[in-house]
């Protein structure tokens, strides 16, 4: 396992130096930009020359040493600071990146919940009736974009019952039902769009596992359905849906960013649109970093637990 | 002129055997047809996915014959009008017809999904091709970048770039065909590398056929249904985007009618007065993208059963 977790580190490192180089890449291609906009917003009696300043920010280095000092700053914990409330940029995600996380892990939860029991009954009732139309299901969930249940969401419970959702956010220490009542209905909505990939995944590995021996041999004991399904087949087959859930982190990510804007939940996604209206780059460079290498490490993760889960994972 | 003895060649005799006549014009129709007969027969779900792109890509093109109205004609008098059967979506807080705009929307759409997808499915067997069949650490290097490039969500590429540069018609097209170009190429390189180890392939090579031929008339045209697919996939992901980002309020600028932006300017402002307002763009966007959804899952499994289930 040790040597298994060591070779995953390892692969790890020319992916994260091509997404450090794609973050600055991206963010670099602008700094005229920034360099304009700080000199109209400078007032004139303490005004530096552009040259002054290029070279204050490092900007007239070559491109190369950039990069270095940078990707240094980022291992020290430095991101910089935001170019309109001067406050670190490390401070700012940090206090929004457990309000994210708490929404991923909800809507995860909530994803689970609904693909898992209806991918089993999908592939134990094969070609049935229901499973066509639950498959049905899984691709127009797909299709539905989740600013927009989202939105209809906000709508139409208050016009017809005069109920709106919450969208005043409190932290989980101060009132945890308060907190989970705001988070729960937008959970479910990012949980739902989700839940059409795991679904698929579910009835796939399903299908493949009940054609297995041991199970032929479970039915032969004369063991019930729900004996067979939930403890001999459901347990394995579950195994490679753990890794979509690394697949998915791009895709719960991305779409945390719409929801929280629609629900108005301060998370790194707010941040992120609230920094991209004010033209805010280094709380962009960082957020951008903190979400690919987020991803990253989800995908890390799922793989060791993979490789745990399943030992032929580690001895190939 | 007969100062030497004029000797008559000898019939060249063609060591080369006669090539089969290459499949008629009649043949290749008949084999369209059946291929659309199969479609309807075996996935009518699919088969219905495929009309409604058509009909989308109809509405796209003839929107000025479709639209009853003008999509920024302005109309103070019929502001939020509920759908009648003068307005048949009902009017928007301006009194733009909701309907016109809808079917202008489809444009925009069309318009960007099918550059972009394009684009993307160009980069894709690019990236695909060479990484795929050169291998080695060409394929290593690009593995990483793609790997890279996969771990940033989607909308978080887009926001940033577009925030970057201005948000317009040409940087949306460019960035969304990146974006999902170079997703898409593993699927085209896993194709190929699939596709590189058949005899035919061997065979050429032994003969020494050029890289460039082997590519272009062994590799390419059998990795091409998976091209197809995946060009049908990215349609469907490309409106999303295109329309989260105009909900976000950084895709076409306005007063361009995109559906993403009737849902998020008067759609969201206005909803309570109008409910009507956040339904037709919705049910436009999830419509269409259902049907390149079920229209790419009907090809795949009819021209490429190995990639079945996957996804």
């Amino acid at each position: 396992m040790a040597v298994y977790a060591t070779r995953r580190l390892l692969a790890l490192a020319p992916t994260l130096f091509f997404a450090s180089v794609i973050v600055f890449v991206t963010v670099r291609l602008i700094p005229g930009d920034v360099i304009d906009m700080m000199l109209s917003q400078s007032d004139s009696s303490n005004a530096l020359s552009r040259e002054q300043l290029m070279a204050a920010m490092g900007l007239d280095r070559p491109i190369w040493e950039q990069y270095l000092r940078w990707v240094a700053g980022v291992f020290q914990g430095d991101f910089g600071k935001s170019l309109w409330s001067g406050t670190a940029v490390t401070e700012q995600l940090a206090a929004r990146l457990p309000v994210s996380m708490e929404l991923g892990v909800l809507s995860m939860l909530c994803g689970l919940t609904i693909a898992v029991p209806i991918g089993v009954y999908s592939a134990v009732r094969q070609d049935s009736m229901g499973d066509y139309v639950t498959r049905s299901a899984a691709i127009l969930m797909l299709s539905v974009p989740s600013f927009w249940i989202g939105t209809m969401v906000m709508v139409f419970p208050s016009i017809w019952w005069g109920w709106s959702p919450p969208v005043e956010y409190t932290r989980f220490w101060d009132d945890p039902l308060q907190n989970l009542k705001h988070l729960l209905l937008p959970a479910a909505v990012l949980g739902t769009a989700l839940s059409a990939l795991t679904m698929r995944m579910t009835r796939t590995m399903m299908l493949e596992v009940l054609r297995q021996d041991y199970i032929r041999t479970a039915w032969a004991k004369g063991l019930d359905e729900p004996l067979v399904v939930l403890r001999h087949a459901l347990r394995n087959a579950l195994i490679p849906v753990v890794t979509l859930i690394g697949l998915q982190a791009p895709l719960l990510i991305g779409g945390a960013v719409i929801i929280e804007q629609i629900f108005v939940i301060p998370g790194m996604g707010l941040l992120l649109i609230e920094a991209v209206g004010q033209r805010d780059y280094p709380v962009i460079t960082g957020l951008f970093l903190v979400f690919g290498v987020s991803v990253m490490l989800i995908n890390l993760l799922v793989d060791l637990s993979y490789g745990m889960l399943d030992p032929r994972v580690r001895h190939r | 002129m007969s100062s030497s003895p004029q000797v008559v060649a000898p019939p060249v005799v063609s060591v080369r055997p006669v090539p089969p006549p290459l499949e008629s014009e009649g043949q290749q129709r008949r084999s369209v047809s059946a291929f659309l007969w199969r479609l309807f027969r075996e996935k009518p779900l699919g088969a219905a996915g495929g009309v409604v792109c058509l009909l989308f890509l109809l509405a796209g093109l003839f929107a000025d014959v479709l639209a009853p109205y003008g999509f920024n004609q302005i109309n103070p008098m019929h502001r939020l009008k509920p759908p009648s059967w003068e307005f048949l979506l009902g009017t928007d807080n301006l009194g733009r017809d909701v309907l016109s705009r809808c079917i202008y929307g489809a444009r925009l759409s069309v318009i960007i999904a099918l550059s972009a997808a394009s684009l993307a499915t160009s980069i894709s067997v690019m990236i695909g091709v060479v990484g795929g069949y050169i291998g080695g650490w060409v394929d290593m290097l690009l593995q990483r970048f793609v790997d890279a490039w996969m771990s940033f969500p989607g909308v978080v590429i887009l926001i940033v770039v577009v925030a970057v540069f201005e948000p317009s018609m040409p940087t949306l097209i460019v960035t969304l065909g990146l974006l999902f170009g170079i997703g898409g190429s593993r699927v085209v390189r896993s194709a190929v590398i699939a596709v590189r180890e058949n005899m035919y392939v061997h065979a050429a090579q032994s003969i020494g056929a050029s890289t460039r031929r082997i590519l272009l008339r062994h590799i390419i045209p059998n990795v091409l249904p998976a091209v197809i697919v995946l060009f049908t996939t990215t349609l469907g992901a490309a409106i999303l985007a295109e329309s989260s980002l105009s909900f976000l309020g950084l895709g076409v600028p306005p007063p361009a009618p995109t559906w993403g932006s009737m849902l998020s300017f008067s759609g969201r402002m206005y909803m309570f007065q109008g409910p009507w307002l956040a339904l037709a763009p919705g049910l436009s966007i999830t419509l269409v993208v259902f049907a390149t959804n079920v229209f790419g899952d009907a090809l795949r499994d009819l021209l490429d059963p190995r990639m079945r289930g996957s996804r």
